[in-house]
């Protein structure tokens, strides 16, 4: 019994690995460093997979919670094998695995988010989400009456700090008088950390919350006080719905369509790609029903100053927390500089530590 | 009316248990089944395209192998442990410090020839895993501290050590404010085998292994050890050195869990960075239990479970399912296997009282 039933094991492995071979399609395959149901970052970029799947001719595939070190290496390694055309890697930490991946595939197309290593074969490409970020200060600013602002910070890095700043200078662009406090709680996706360091945040007087976590752990803890919130990644209004202000999203699905159908023509080149709301791969979430018009009107104004390219967001002069000049008046900041940006901007109260 | 008694056996048998394991192993993967079924997918072709991703081509075989050693050395180092009855789950924070004993040196002497700096690497990550042990093996010995809250909390101080010294001191200052260290030198990365991809730690695999199993078969400590395991109070009565021992097995194994990070960081990452953590050091435990603390099986089911990690990859890449399903499928072995122990060891019988 026993026998006959290695031999049915055996079988099946030969019958699934025989199996494949059909009509020549596009496939594409994407890594995510988080579950896709977080309703965050990864669910982001899952709903983009999922508008490139629906295009004729190609097969889509994803393999989620993958950790940052030789388990990816792993499954873009397993990818590549199987023969996938072009390669998605959603997670800063994927840069270097793919880099090596990508030298030994020469014929695959690879696509990093967030990194700023290249190859001929590997292209990278971010969203300038603070500018979306800039437009949620501006609501969070306009709506605080304590004049204390709560961000719920994830890691100390350049992407992280750059939105805390654009948040910051946009709350100050409608209200001078406002503080930006940060606490950071070293975690992607923890939401019992994250609502925790919401409730310290509210404890000491912050009535708008906003976090770079994927998850709505901070929503609910404002709501849970009756403060507002402002959320991340993709529209978190139904896990606040009395305090829910808006959210600053990622709309990757038109970048992706584009990206896929250059690789098919043949047309794809290794760039650095950093489109922003003017491409609109960011942009802010319907308002929750608490928001004035006004207010809106406000942010309308901005957003249409920041597409149109008369408005920069790191326009100087802006200084730091020491009160040093960093940005000289009538500069701006270069994308070199904001995506190594380590300090933060006046108004900010917390480290970058 | 009915009755369930339950007698201990009188005789273990090595097939019996074999046999168990394997039951055990098909009703898990039965269930597995299930749930793949209740998510809409082919049971058969998800079960199928578990082994093709573990161990169904030379390369999946060696990822496997690949992904086997770190959980092989710490489970090792825990079993020695568990031997004594003594419950170090402290692997996962020895690991972490060996890994930052070995990027020490390894930033300190980039220029050093490999043959130089790979042994010191060695030996620095024995002394940093020996030490993450040493620590609640004398609180124990000295304070009566409880061995299994220690080293769980030293697992987070010594993993908040490691992310404080690359969110601070030892930044990559061309990484954009990333937590991770620069690329180590060649000289201290260890190879890998000819064109595979599974290193040379695999030979440290084989010599730990071989050294445990004649320790424990044939030397006077691996008789204290397993005398000492079976009746702490007898042992003591007897005049074993109990306390001596416990020292010992701890940073034993903590310093092979250190290894089992140098390895990973020099082999496998070729830099320090916060995600080297990915738990091989809870998975040693369960791995450790599967094995019953037998060196050869610990080998088997370092494999196994490592190839289970691999091969639900390649689930998830061709069905689409959770990536919590091999979280659940490691539960479920574990789960099912132990159950079955119960079996090698006790007796049922199904009668009438009386």
């Amino acid at each position: 019994m026993r026998k006959f039933m290695f031999f049915l094991l055996f079988l099946l492995v030969f019958l699934v690995g025989g199996a494949g071979a059909a009509e020549k399609e596009m496939k594409v395959g994407f890594i995510y460093v988080s579950p896709v149901g977080d309703a965050g970052w990864s669910y982001a970029h899952e709903q983009a997979r999922l508008a490139v799947a629906a295009m004729p001719g190609v097969k889509t595939t994803y393999v989620e919670a993958v950790k940052e070190g030789p388990d990816s290496e792993r499954v873009m390694l397993n990818m590549a094998r199987k023969g996938y055309d072009l390669i998605f890697a959603t997670s800063y930490g994927y840069m270097d695995p793919m880099l090596k991946v990508a030298k030994q595939f020469p014929k695959t197309v690879f696509m990093h988010c967030s990194g700023f290593k290249r190859a001929k074969n590997m292209g990278t490409y971010f969203g300038r989400i603070y500018q979306a970020r800039y437009l949620s200060g501006i609501v969070a600013g306009s709506m605080t009456k304590s004049n204390i602002l709560g961000y719920v910070a994830a890691f100390p890095i350049p992407e992280v700090i750059r939105g805390i700043n654009a948040f910051t200078l946009g709350a100050q662009s409608v209200n001078p008088a406002v503080q930006v406090r940060v606490v950071w709680t070293k975690t992607w996706y923890d939401p019992a950390t994250e609502k925790e360091a919401a409730k310290s945040l509210l404890d000491v007087g912050a009535d708008v919350i906003t976090q770079h976590q994927d998850s709505p752990a901070a929503q609910e803890a404002a709501e849970e006080r009756g403060a507002y919130s402002i959320g991340y990644d993709s529209d978190m209004s139904r896990f606040a719905p009395k305090g829910h202000l808006t959210d600053p999203i990622w709309n990757w699905a038109p970048l992706y369509k584009k990206l896929v159908e250059e690789v098919r023509q043949g047309t794809w080149k290794s760039q650095s790609l950093w489109p922003g709301l003017a491409e609109g791969i960011v942009g802010l979430s319907p308002f929750g029903a608490v928001v004035p018009q006004e207010v809106r009107n406000r942010v309308s104004v901005a957003k249409n100053s920041i597409i149109a390219g008369k408005m920069k967001v790191f326009a100087g002069p802006i200084k730091d927390q020491k009160g040093t000049v960093r940005i000289a008046k009538g500069a701006a900041a270069s994308d070199k500089e904001l995506l190594g940006m380590t300090w933060f901007v006046k108004g900010v109260v917390g480290t970058t530590e | 009316m009915l009755a369930i008694k339950i007698t201990k056996k009188q005789e273990f048998s090595i097939w019996n248990s074999c046999f168990l394991f394997l039951a055990a192993l098909a009703v898990s993967l039965g269930i597995s089944a299930v749930l793949l079924m209740m998510h809409g997918k082919s049971p058969l072709e998800g079960v199928g395209l578990l082994f093709k991703g573990a161990f169904g081509s030379p390369w999946a075989m060696e990822e496997s192998l690949v992904k086997a050693i770190p959980i092989f050395l710490c489970s090792l180092g825990v079993a020695t442990t568990f031997r004594l009855q003594i419950w170090n789950i402290g692997a996962e924070g020895q690991f972490a410090l060996g890994a930052v004993g070995a990027t020490w040196l390894a930033l300190l002497y980039p220029d050093l020839p490999a043959f130089l700096l790979l042994p010191l690497m060695f030996l620095i990550s024995l002394a940093a895993g020996g030490v993450w042990g040493f620590i609640p093996a004398v609180l124990k010995i000295r304070l009566r501290a409880n061995e299994i809250i220690v080293t769980l909390m030293l697992n987070y101080i010594g993993i908040l050590f490691l992310e404080y010294l690359v969110y601070g001191p030892w930044k990559d200052p061309v990484s954009f404010g990333f937590p991770m260290t620069t690329q180590f030198s060649a000289g201290a990365i260890v190879g890998t085998i000819g064109d595979t991809k599974i290193n040379w730690g695999i030979v440290l695999c084989l010599a730990f292994g071989l050294f445990v199993w004649i320790m424990l078969r044939y030397s006077r400590v691996g008789y204290e050890l397993k005398a000492s395991g079976e009746n702490v109070k007898a042992a003591r009565y007897a005049g074993l050195p109990y306390d001596r021992l416990v020292l010992s097995v701890m940073i034993f194994s903590g310093a092979l869990a250190g290894c089992a990070g140098f390895l990973e960081v020099s082999a496998n990452l070729n830099r320090l960075q916060p995600s080297i953590i990915v738990g091989y050091g809870y998975t040693a435990i369960v791995v450790a239990w599967l094995a019953r603390l037998n060196p050869l099986f610990i080998g088997v089911a370092s494999f196994l479970l490592a190839g289970l990690k691999v091969g639900v990859e390649n689930i998830q890449l061709e069905l689409q399912v959770p990536a919590a399903f091999g979280g659940i499928m490691e539960g479920l072995i574990l789960l099912t296997v132990l159950a079955g122990g119960f079996f090698t060891q006790y007796d049922i019988a199904i009668g009438r009282k009386g």
